[in-house]
């Protein structure tokens, strides 16, 4: 059954995430050739919907749309009508009137892309929405885990940060421990909740999570512009209590642990300078594996197919 | 109603292919790149056969479905399967193969597809079978087994590898 939307995780069968996963493959070798586009969604348009600015989430779909040779259009919102007023209602009708086929959402609330699914024809991709759900990062991450990885099965990822206020952690987290991997969280105890999902490992001090014995440590990106900062005294503090510091980095190297982080890096706060040119990190490549499996997410929705009734009951969103 | 043709009618098609092949390829350096899936299969015997008689060619696999032409009909996106060319394409001697040809559709993308790789100096095209009713000018330039069929007939060709034995049903529409 071809699926219209990819809203959240949690409603891919396993097999959906197996299949998007590998099909990310032949996307991947393409990158290496001298014409790096094919023309699967030639004629067909996506419109960039970003109502939060994302310089990094919406590259990424765009080249991976235009690597489909599908026509890109961006919706500039902070720019547009929705400062004079328009409702994003009103903002859909618009874009139904564009006949458009694919639209990429992100939005600062929580179950919007859903509210949006089901009132379009298009395929909708939520890029984001508040602190829910960041579906195709957790599929990014766990093609890139695989990549190193390939039997994922009893593999530990080590998730740094803040927990609590993180759709990355949560979209990566799931897909993670769907595949099997074992996933533990490490962070001030302000921002790791209290009860975990069931089986995932909550740390709030550095040595014993690394006692653990992580394969992978995921650094989540400290939110400057989102009020994490009030959360721990200084930016200074958190990197010598969660960051990975110079001395950290070396004990990295000798366990021949993988380092991962969705970027932007805040420099001297998540990661020390030298980290960047970490020989296990794995940085540069979630943003080439990114563009893949965007791809294979945007190659396997089918406009106009039955939507996501999973997503139905659990939109908090109103459109209006 | 249905009539098929057996392991020994595909053995002989290939042998004729590579005999054609043999012939045409003489003092030339040729590529083969056999169109996933099925096509494949018959590339890889083909350059097997070649190869026994001490003609060793470049190999290729070409998955085409990022560029059909029917998209807009399908329930699902087809799977990808990936193509496999390590060899410089521009300027290359190719022979593009495959299993069956019909419409030609198949064809006109795994042309666009190859040359999405480089520009190749030439591309031929061998068929295990023509069973005819093209749809688009494209004309093969080895045939193994050309086969009568109506345009509603179901040709379906198994192959030892991909599908565990060797034969051929020719279906009539009921």
């Amino acid at each position: 059954m071809a699926r219209k939307d990819l809203l959240e995780l949690a409603s891919l069968t396993r097999e959906e995430i197996d299949r998007i996963l590998e099909q990310a493959v032949p996307f991947k070798e393409l990158f290496t050739r001298s014409v790096k586009k094919v023309p699967a969604l030639k004629g067909k348009s996506v419109l960039m919907l970003f109502y939060e600015p994302s310089t990094r989430t919406h590259s990424s779909f765009e080249v991976a749309a235009k690597r489909l040779s599908a026509d890109v259009t961006n919706f500039d919102v902070p720019h547009s009508s929705v400062v004079k007023g328009e409702s994003v209602r009103e903002t859909v009708e618009t874009l139904q009137a564009m006949r458009t086929d694919y639209i990429v959402v992100r939005h600062g609330r929580s179950g919007l892309p859903g509210m949006i699914a089901r009132q379009t024809k298009a395929s909708v991709v939520n890029a984001g929405d508040g602190a829910h759900a960041h579906p195709t990062q957790g599929l990014l991450d766990a093609f890139t885990v695989k990549e190193v990885f390939p039997e994922m099965s009893g593999k530990r990822v080590l998730i740094v940060g803040d927990i609590l206020h993180s759709r990355v952690a949560r979209s990566t987290s799931s897909v993670l421990r769907r595949l099997g991997v074992e996933v533990a969280y490490l962070g001030p105890g302000s921002l790791v909740p209290k009860c975990c999902p069931e089986g995932v490992r909550r740390f709030t001090d550095y040595r014993e999570a690394m006692a653990w014995g992580p394969d992978v440590v995921y650094l989540l990106r400290v939110q400057m512009e989102r009020q994490d900062v009030q959360y721990f005294p200084s930016l200074r503090e958190y990197h010598r209590v969660y960051g990975v510091t110079r001395d950290r980095l070396d004990e990295l190297e000798d366990k021949g642990i993988w380092l991962m982080h969705p970027g932007p890096v805040n420099r001297g706060v998540e990661l020390c300078d030298e980290a960047m040119d970490y020989q296990r990190s794995l940085i540069n490549r979630q943003v080439e594996n990114g563009i893949a499996v965007r791809m294979s997410v945007l190659y396997s929705l089918k406009p106009g197919a039955s939507g996501d009734e999973e997503a139905e009951g659990e939109a908090e969103a109103s459109l209006e | 109603m249905s009539r098929t043709l057996t392991a020994e009618d595909i053995d002989g098609g290939v042998e004729r292919l590579a005999d054609a092949i043999l012939e045409s390829s003489e003092g030339r350096s040729v590529a083969l790149v056999g169109i996933r899936s099925r096509g494949d299969e018959v590339a890889e015997r083909l350059r097997a056969r070649l190869a026994e008689r001490g003609r060793e060619l470049d190999f290729g696999t070409l998955d085409i479905s990022l560029y059909r032409d029917d998209y807009e009909h399908l329930h699902e996106n087809p799977k990808l399967q990936g193509s496999d060319i390590t060899f410089e394409v521009d300027g290359a001697d190719i022979i593009l193969v495959d299993d069956v040809l019909f419409t030609g559709r198949t064809i006109r993308a795994a042309l666009d597809s190859i040359s999405d790789y480089g520009r190749p100096g030439r591309v031929q095209l061998a068929v295990l079978i023509d069973r005819g009713h093209r749809e688009l000018p494209i004309q093969p330039d080895y045939v193994g087994i050309p086969l009568e069929t109506e345009r509603h007939d179901h040709v379906h060709v198994s192959l030892a590898k991909t599908d565990g034995e060797d034969k051929v049903e020719i279906r009539k529409k009921e």
